[in-house]
């Protein structure tokens, strides 16, 4: 685990730049993650960052299909959002967890 | 009189039948058990069929021989589940009401869900091997099939058995030298995931493996459709991979009764206390096996470590105990790898596969992801182990819980 400064605070993130603590997250840090993964976000990828969050609170497995089935995008305009890491780059973005799969 | 449903009579359903009807009182339990297929398939085993290790009576018995005495059989298609009224309705009208009910219901591929998979190439260039059709068709094409670009591809996760596609590339690869072919072919195993397999040490292990055999992995490749004409496959992102040959991994889902009923998640699966196995949204619903949401695989040796818990949770909940027995995510898979030699991995919610001894700590007598003739052997007996113990709910001689003894972190 290393501290790391994002948008002016201090938070905790793990080897591969995840948050730690997903409620640490701010709208700012998310911008700066993003920027770092050369993604601009607007307020689809937000929409997809609040549903992301809501699910991971609940303890939901997170999939790709899931969002696609959200209502919110189809799997498509999710890679379009976060290319090459749809799931991935999203996750990192809202502050939870890398999503792992299952064996 | 007290009723005790199970619903699916498969690995899980069957060995939940034995354990409970020697448990549970005769004068005041009635025990049923509905499934829509007589016949039980040792699903391990489709995988040895494509090339001709296994034929078809290998891996089917009637699912009759493994139902304990006592408990009321019943072949149909369950329609509903009103898990507010606590009662299930059959094809044509039947209810049957339950004070406990147990969802073994499994899990089913669904090539219909890929826009041309089940199309003009379904069964003459593609196939499926998780299904005993799908396997036996596979068995005809590659008996005269001349060479060319074989892939295997898995569609999404989870699947049953997640180290299936890994075995079908192993097992093709020595197939095709055997034949004197392996130069007419080139083979390529297709996943959405980062790496061969989805935990770290393992994926290590395996994808040296795959290296050395000349198997080219294309990974994060997640699959939107199939190109029939251009015999393609085509990922959401647009990259493409051809084939000549495409042994394919459809999307699994959990029953369509499941979904039929408002009980599941949106791949059908039915939201599982992964601890306890009791259903999120019902307290007398208890669901094992493939038809959970569990984070962990989906196989009978899941089912199995599983059923000793929900055996114990079911008789806790009935004398009103708290559900104190608790799951801890336990697998265990034999892995064959070809040319007589297989790999073992033991695992849980908590700890990736690691190497070392299985069962015991040093002297095994298998070893894990080590790559050895001793771990075929194993796989091969395993079928043997597998009528006689799984779905009858005879206990193995292994612990439920997953052990660190045996198993050490390498540097």
């Amino acid at each position: 685990m290393a501290e790391k400064i994002m948008a002016g605070v201090t938070v905790q993130v793990n080897d591969e730049g995840y948050l730690e603590d997903p409620s640490q997250w701010t709208k700012e840090i998310a911008m700066e993650i993003a920027n770092d993964l050369n993604i601009a976000l607007t307020d689809k990828h937000f929409e997809v960052l609040d549903f992301l969050r809501a699910k991971y609170k609940a303890g939901t497995t997170l999939t790709i299909r899931m969002v696609g089935n959200s209502g919110i995008v189809d799997i498509k305009e999710l890679y379009k959002l976060f290319p090459a890491g749809p799931l991935k780059f999203s996750s990192k973005i809202a502050g939870i967890p890398k999503p792992t799969s299952c064996v | 009189m007290n009723n005790l449903l199970i619903l699916g009579g498969g690995t899980a359903g069957a060995m939940m039948a034995n354990k409970l009807r020697k448990a549970l009182d005769r004068k005041d339990w009635k025990i049923t058990i509905v499934d829509k297929d007589k016949t039980h398939y040792y699903q391990p085993g489709f995988l040895f069929i494509p090339f001709g290790i296994y034929k078809e009576q290998d891996v089917i018995k009637p699912k009759a021989k493994f139902f304990p005495t006592g408990v009321e059989v019943i072949f149909a298609n369950t329609e509903k589940i009103n898990a507010d009224g606590n009662s299930v309705t059959l094809e044509g009208g039947r209810i049957l009401s339950y004070d406990y009910l147990i969802i073994a219901t499994g899990t089913e591929i669904r090539p219909d869900q890929t826009p041309g998979m089940k199309d003009k190439l379904w069964y003459k260039n593609i196939f499926d091997f998780y299904t005993l059709e799908g396997a036996l068709a596979l068995e005809q094409v590659l008996k005269t099939w001349q060479g060319g670009k074989l892939v295997v591809a898995i569609t999404d996760l989870p699947i049953k058995c997640p180290v299936a596609p890994l075995e079908f590339v192993f097992l093709a690869e020595a197939f095709f030298t055997k034949k004197s072919m392996r130069n007419k072919v080139d083979i390529t195993f297709v996943t959405p995931l980062s790496g061969a397999f989805t935990k770290p040490i393992a994926t290590q292990m395996l994808s040296k493996l795959l290296t050395t055999k000349n198997i080219k992995v294309v990974t994060d490749f997640y699959i939107e459709r199939i190109d029939n004409e251009k015999k393609k496959l085509i990922s959401y992102d647009e990259k493409e991979i051809a084939f000549d040959l495409l042994a394919i991994v459809p999307l699994n889902m959990g029953d369509k009764v499941i979904a039929r009923s408002g009980l599941g998640d949106d791949m059908n699966y039915v939201p599982t206390d992964k601890y306890t196995l009791q259903s999120k949204a019902h307290n007398n619903i208890f669901v094992i096996g493939d038809a959970t949401d569990l984070p962990t695989s989906k196989a009978g040796s899941v089912a199995h470590f599983a059923g000793d818990i929900l055996f114990e949770n079911i008789l806790n909940t009935i004398k009103g105990n708290s559900l104190i027995a608790s799951f801890d995510g336990h697998a265990n898979c034999f892995i064959e790898t070809g040319y007589g030699k297989g790999t073992l991995i033991d695992f849980n919610y908590d700890t990736e596969p690691l190497p070392g001894a299985y069962p015991v700590p040093i002297i095994g007598p298998f070893m894990l992801l080590k790559n050895n003739r001793l771990n075929h052997y194993g796989k091969l007996i395993f079928k043997w182990i597998y009528w006689y113990f799984l779905p009858t709910g005879r206990k193995l001689p292994v612990k439920s819980e997953m052990t660190m003894s045996g198993k050490r972190k390498p540097k």
